[in-house]
């Protein structure tokens, strides 16, 4: 009873505060209602007894939104970010998709014949996950985080204006010429 | 609450003791501060974003009281939850949003640049915690606070992990905008995210600010330093006593740290914080290796 009843908060504040982003004129506004929106979802997947994955899901959404909403604002051209703005872009067609989306979904939720549980669940949902994606699969983990890692490292090299020439000029053992120093004393 | 009550009169007392009047009258400091706050009028400002505001600034204390909440206080703790470690992770991520929605919601630059300053530090600071947080978890096999107290019956965690214990020191003083992580709300800022605030909302921050540090104290204190464990007294006297003694040494040596730059902070944060925090959690996975 009060699980359906905290289910049905969260889901309402969830589609809610998931649908402000939209109706809200301030990009800060709009991150913090995603933000929100996220808090409730996570707080939903508490309720399913899936700890690791509702707070994993908190902890995420909130640091990205937190850096997202300073991207959006640095980076929204001729600064409508601090101005009054509609956060909403082709209005129609994106009614329509979401719409049909919408009733695709919901039509599976009713037209899906969901399989029954045949078994009880793990006493440690937690251990269990973990041992499912870690247990047979360590090595494709292990092969993606370095591929992972390694793009984020190329994207931010192809990015930065400043190359390792700008920095050291030709001979690249001379020491850095940076405009600001880091904390380690380079 | 009342820990960090403590904490706030033991630092105005050494306050009073700094500026050469007797520390006993500064031990009462915060509470007239207190009382000052309650009865001042609320700031109004153009153009303020009050909803995000005033959310950011409740958040603080509300944090501080979820983040205690899966921490065991003797035999009793009021949600044991199976993650407690990721929750503690997840409430201090939390205070990301506070800071920056207090610093945006003011509409003043001040306290816009300072929140700035907050999340550049915060990224820096973010992975060493998180790491400094698995290595207890590691130690005792369970993300469930209450199961590393239990495994530091025999020998405290700080012992054989000392550098993560320092790192997630650093980090409490870090989330809690405290020391030498104070940049963003720092006098050179006119006070940074605290900038515009005033009466009631500035009462609400400050005391959230302390709680943090409480809270964050009373997590070392259950991961680090045995929980309750302690002869004659009763586990949760030691719980408190403990929390009260690593506050005191925060609030210490906070006051005698100078100020780190959060541009700077990075590299020390990524070349020096990270790299210690993941040698320390090597030697704690080869130890519990070599155990089993």
């Amino acid at each position: 009873m009060i699980t359906g009843l905290v289910f049905w908060v969260l889901g309402v504040l969830a589609v809610v505060s998931g649908a402000l982003v939209f109706r809200f004129d301030s990009m800060a506004r709009a991150t913090y209602a995603l933000a929100v929106s996220f808090i409730a979802v996570g707080a939903a997947l508490l309720l399913l007894q899936l700890d690791y994955v509702g707070l994993v899901t908190v902890l995420m959404m909130v640091m990205e939104m937190a850096v997202m909403a300073i991207y959006m604002i640095m980076f929204m051209g001729m600064n409508p970010a601090l101005m009054p703005m509609s956060m909403v872009h082709s209005r129609r067609t994106a009614l329509g998709i979401s719409a049909g989306v919408f009733l695709v979904l919901a039509a599976g939720i009713v037209t899906v014949p969901w399989p029954q549980r045949r078994a009880a669940p793990a006493a440690d949902l937690t251990a269990s996950l973990g041992e499912t994606i870690m247990g047979s699969k360590m090595l494709v983990m292990m092969g993606i985080s370095p591929v992972l890692f390694a793009t984020v490292v190329a994207a931010v090299v192809l990015a930065a204006p400043r190359t390792r020439y700008d920095r050291f000029g030709d001979d690249l053992r001379s020491a850095p010429s940076d405009p600001h120093h880091g904390g380690v004393g380079r | 609450m009342g820990v960090a009550a403590a904490g706030a009169a033991f630092s105005g007392a050494l306050s009073a003791g700094a500026t050469g009047q007797r520390p006993v009258a500064g031990l009462l400091a915060p509470a007239y501060e207190a009382a000052r706050l309650m009865r001042q009028r609320r700031r109004v400002l153009l153009g303020a974003d009050r909803p995000l505001w005033r959310g950011g600034g409740g958040t603080l204390l509300v944090a501080a009281v979820l983040m205690v909440g899966v921490v065991p206080l003797g035999n009793w703790t009021l949600a044991d939850l199976g993650v407690g470690v990721v929750w503690v992770n997840a409430v201090d991520v939390l205070v990301w949003a506070a800071a920056w929605m207090l610093g945006w919601g003011a509409n003043s630059a001040h306290a816009l640049v300072g929140a700035h300053r907050y999340l550049a530090q915060a990224l820096s600071y973010e992975l060493p915690l998180m790491f400094a947080l698995v290595a207890p978890a590691v130690a005792a096999g369970s993300l469930r606070v209450g199961d590393i107290v239990a495994a530091q019956s025999q020998l405290w965690f700080v012992v054989w992990m000392p550098a993560s214990f320092a790192l997630f020191c650093a980090c409490v003083l870090a989330f809690s905008l405290w020391g030498p992580f104070s940049t963003g709300s720092g006098p050179d800022l006119a006070g940074g995210v605290l900038a515009e605030l005033s009466g009631v909302d500035r009462l609400l921050v400050l005391a959230g600010r302390w709680a943090l540090l409480a809270a964050g104290s009373a997590v070392a204190v259950a991961l680090f330093l045995g929980g309750g464990a302690g002869p004659l007294l009763p586990a949760w006297a030691w719980s408190l006593l403990k929390t009260l003694l690593v506050m005191a040494a925060l609030v210490v040596l906070a006051r005698r740290l100078p100020l780190l730059r959060p541009d700077r902070l990075a590299e020390v944060g990524w070349l020096v914080g990270l790299p210690v925090a993941l040698a320390q959690l090597l030697v704690v996975s080869l130890v519990v290796l070599g155990r089993s």
